[in-house]
């Protein structure tokens, strides 16, 4: 009976509309827009994190809480490039909410402001699960992060123009701290130039391309097809053949083929955060790189 | 939209005057005229300014170019959606091997949804029975979609089969024109209960419980507008409505005014943490049959056709979801567990044995009855691309009582298909996905749907989707 009343508690009092201070109410697709955004909105934005850093951010489901938290959103910021195309339109469209509609200021699709890579030629699926708008994971090349933050902070201003200022200083202060940040993890990362390294998923490229970094092939057999045992073989012959440097796994891919290609090849694995959260030292969007930089470093040697 | 607006204004402000002018043609009013000219003249030139500054300010609907180097300076493709409907056409080819005459399948204890017992096919409605042995083409199913304009949304799928052509789906939807709410127009599968919303593909085994089939023939289907409200409050609170037709079964055309059938429902769902969420939902639909007819066996063998007239059937029901995957990562590991739960009452007249020839029933008088059913199940991804699933389904023929029974003029073994049954099957599954788009199932079913007669039913199924990535319902 007691069990019975807290249950019922606290069923009450997550149904009574909830008084938030912030000026606006946010929802995060990923993890790293989170961050993002709390560095631009500080007390101002309230943000509702949609899903956690350990999940593969390709497969969401549309749960019912995503509705909720939907209903009631000033603003939606997402990757886009087509990386929730299994669940947001859903979501946005069952949950009445004229002003995140696609289009409208409270819809925000970061990859669309930044040049993408990967934009295939042809669009089959017998490639496996490609996006015809390019690889959506832009958030890991940093230099992606300011332009998206500038863009990202205007749209702030927007939605409430009386913190219109603050958005703009928080932006400045975020925009200098950032550069000067980039500028150390690209002397920190000078000796990973060039390295080889075989990834689990195309999610690497902008960090590969910003570093200077060689993608030599990817885990998976085609995007989203997870590895066969013959695939697996197959990249063993190559890496026997043109060995590489290191291979990485991020915090969502599953550890047992790169661990089965290390332990034959001697090529270590470094396990990257991908996003905010992915490790304990990827507390915020400093803390990602600085961690992405260390372990791939460390993992090297360079 | 500002513009439109003042431009609009701006016009018809020019415009009074202007019919002024007509009526008393001064040169007064025409120095008026020319000084409304003006007028405008600077109001436009300030509205034009006002929409530079605002690009300017706004500016981001120009990608910034900095920081990556050119690497193609071209567009992005269009999305499948950008500017078409995003098609996509589901295919799903099936082999089976019965050990009993599909022919001979019904649910013993329940009137048939599509009013014949066993004798023609998809005589249960569309969605039951246990198909056809050896292999076959099930239906294909074409779906479209797109933004209308900025305020609808359209949905069309058919199924097609053989030389059918059948119009599931096809509907408009407004979401937020008033905040909230989702009103939809059409038809549309109905919003009671769970599964009835999705379609073939979305289901974990390779047809759908018990007590749809019985209580629906199917998925259920209603012409008419549904309107749904999402609360504003943390957990999912939602509230829908909807009126229709109400033609398929267990209602009946009817050839009047008005809605034939209601339905009401509820759903609250959550999350605990990023690995566990659930829905639990409650439904209630009430309808009416008119002219509703089945057939039946009496007790000598002979058949007899049984007609329900002004008869008032409601039904409502339960449903729970819960998912589980290890902190929200569905792609390795996750788990599924989903039943329902269905109560009908039905009250009205049923004719007995009618005669063609004369129109007459050999008797006629009050019909009630109360029926059940639920099924439990469970799907069980243990590796990536494999899942196993459980289901148990049971109903429950429930009390029948009817008029000539009581009074002695039948008995009760007039009504061969309406004994006392309690249909039961248990389902086991493993399919595997190459990827997200396909899907292949092995489906092993112990079937008591009849009278005394236990049917084996192995199923092997694939189904693939081609074309737009539609997303998935919770």
């Amino acid at each position: 009976m007691k069990l019975f009343s807290v249950i019922l508690c606290v069923l009450l009092l997550n149904l009574v509309p909830q008084v938030s201070h912030a000026e606006i109410r946010a929802f995060a697709c990923e993890p790293e827009w989170v961050a993002l955004l709390k560095e631009l909105g500080g007390k101002h934005v309230s943000v509702y994190q949609a899903t956690s850093p350990k999940q593969d951010p390709h497969y969401v489901e549309a749960r019912p809480s995503l509705v909720a938290r939907m209903r009631r959103a000033d603003l939606v910021v997402c990757s886009g490039s087509d990386l929730e195309v299994g669940w947001l339109p859903l979501v946005i469209s069952s949950a009445g909410n004229t002003s995140v509609q696609p289009g409208r200021l409270g819809y925000f699709m970061a990859s669309e402001y930044v040049e993408r890579l990967d934009i295939p030629d042809r669009v089959d699926r017998s490639m496996g699960d490609i996006h015809p708008q390019g690889n959506p994971h832009v958030h890991l090349d940093p230099r992606n992060l300011s332009i998206i933050a500038n863009v990202l902070a205007k749209r702030l201003a927007l939605i409430d123009s009386s913190n219109a200022e603050a958005y703009a200083q928080r932006n400045s202060a975020f925009q200098a701290k950032w550069s000067q940040s980039i500028s150390r993890w690209e002397r920190d990362a000078s000796g990973l130039k060039g390295l080889r390294l075989v990834t689990y998923h195309r999610d690497s490229i902008y960090l590969a391309h910003w570093l200077g970094i060689e993608l030599t092939m990817t885990i998976e057999s085609k995007p989203g097809i997870p590895p066969s045992a013959r695939h697996l073989a197959s990249l063993l012959e190559v890496l026997k053949a043109e060995p590489a440097d290191v291979i990485t796994r991020m915090a969502y891919n599953e550890p047992k083929a790169p661990q089965w290609l290390s332990d034959r090849t001697g090529i270590p694995v470094a396990e990257l955060p991908y996003t905010v959260g992915g490790t304990k030292q990827a507390k915020d969007l400093y803390g990602l790189f600085d961690d992405t930089i260390e372990r791939l470093r460390k993992a090297t040697g360079r | 939209m500002h513009r439109n607006f003042l431009a609009t204004a701006v016009a018809l402000s020019l415009a009074l005057p202007a019919y002024a002018v007509a009526q008393d043609d001064t040169e007064a009013t025409r120095s008026e005229l020319e000084e409304l000219r003006q007028q405008i003249q600077e109001l436009e030139d300030r509205l034009d300014q006002q929409a530079r500054s605002e690009a300017a300010n706004t500016g981001d609907r120009e990608p910034a170019r900095q920081g990556v180097p050119e690497q193609d300076s071209a567009r992005p493709l269009p999305s499948n959606s950008a500017f078409n409907p995003a098609i996509s056409l589901i295919l799903d080819g099936r082999y089976r091997h019965l050990e009993q005459d599909p022919d001979t399948w019904e649910i013993g204890g329940f009137v048939p949804a599509g009013g014949h017992g066993h004798d023609d096919e998809g005589g249960h409605g569309h969605g039951a029975g246990p198909g056809e042995r050896g292999f076959s083409l099930n239906e294909s199913e074409l779906a479209i979609s797109a933004n209308i304009d900025p305020y609808w949304a359209g949905f069309f799928t058919a199924g097609v089969r053989n030389e059918e052509f059948d119009v599931e789906e096809a509907w408009i939807q407004n979401s937020g024109f008033v905040p909230g709410v989702v009103a939809k127009a059409g038809r549309f599968f109905s919003g009671i209960g769970y599964v009835n919303q999705q379609h073939p593909h979305a289901w974990d085994f390779g047809d759908l419980p018990l007590v749809n089939q019985a209580f629906y023939g199917g998925n259920l289907a209603e012409d008419g507008v549904q309107v749904r409200y999402v609360a504003p409050t943390p957990l999912f609170l939602e509230f829908g409505g909807e009126m229709g037709r109400g033609a398929s079964f267990p209602g009946s055309e009817r050839n009047a005014n008005g809605p034939n059938a209601w339905s009401a429902f509820a759903h609250l769902g959550g999350d605990i943490g990023f690995s566990n969420s659930y829905q639990v939902g409650g439904s209630y639909r009430d309808t009416r049959a008119v002219e509703r007819e089945y057939d039946d066996t009496d007790s000598m063998g002979n058949g007899v056709e049984n007609v329900f007239m002004d008869l008032d059937s409601n039904t409502w029901g339960l449903d729970f979801i819960w998912k589980w995957a290890p902190e929200g990562d569905i792609s390795v590991r996750n788990a599924k567990f989903q039943a329902e739960y269905y109560r009908r009452k039905e009250d009205g007249q049923m004719g007995y044995d009618l005669d063609d020839m004369t129109g007459n029933f050999a008797q006629q008088g009050a019909y009630k009855s109360e029926q059940s059913g639920w099924y439990a199940q469970g799907v069980w991804q243990f590796i990536p691309r494999w899942r196993v699933g459980l289901r148990y389904d049971l109903l429950d023929s429930g009390t029948l009582m009817y008029e000539p029974i009581t009074n002695g003029s039948i008995s009760r073994d007039d009504l061969q298909l309406l004994r006392e049954h309690k249909p039961e099957r248990t389902t086991v599954m493993v399919d595997f996905s190459s990827s997200e788009f396909s899907r292949f199932r092995l489906q092993y079913a112990n079937d008591k749907s009849r009278f005394d007669v236990t049917d084996d039913q192995l199923m092997f199924q694939f189904i693939v989707s081609l074309g737009s990535h539609g997303a998935h319902r919770f």
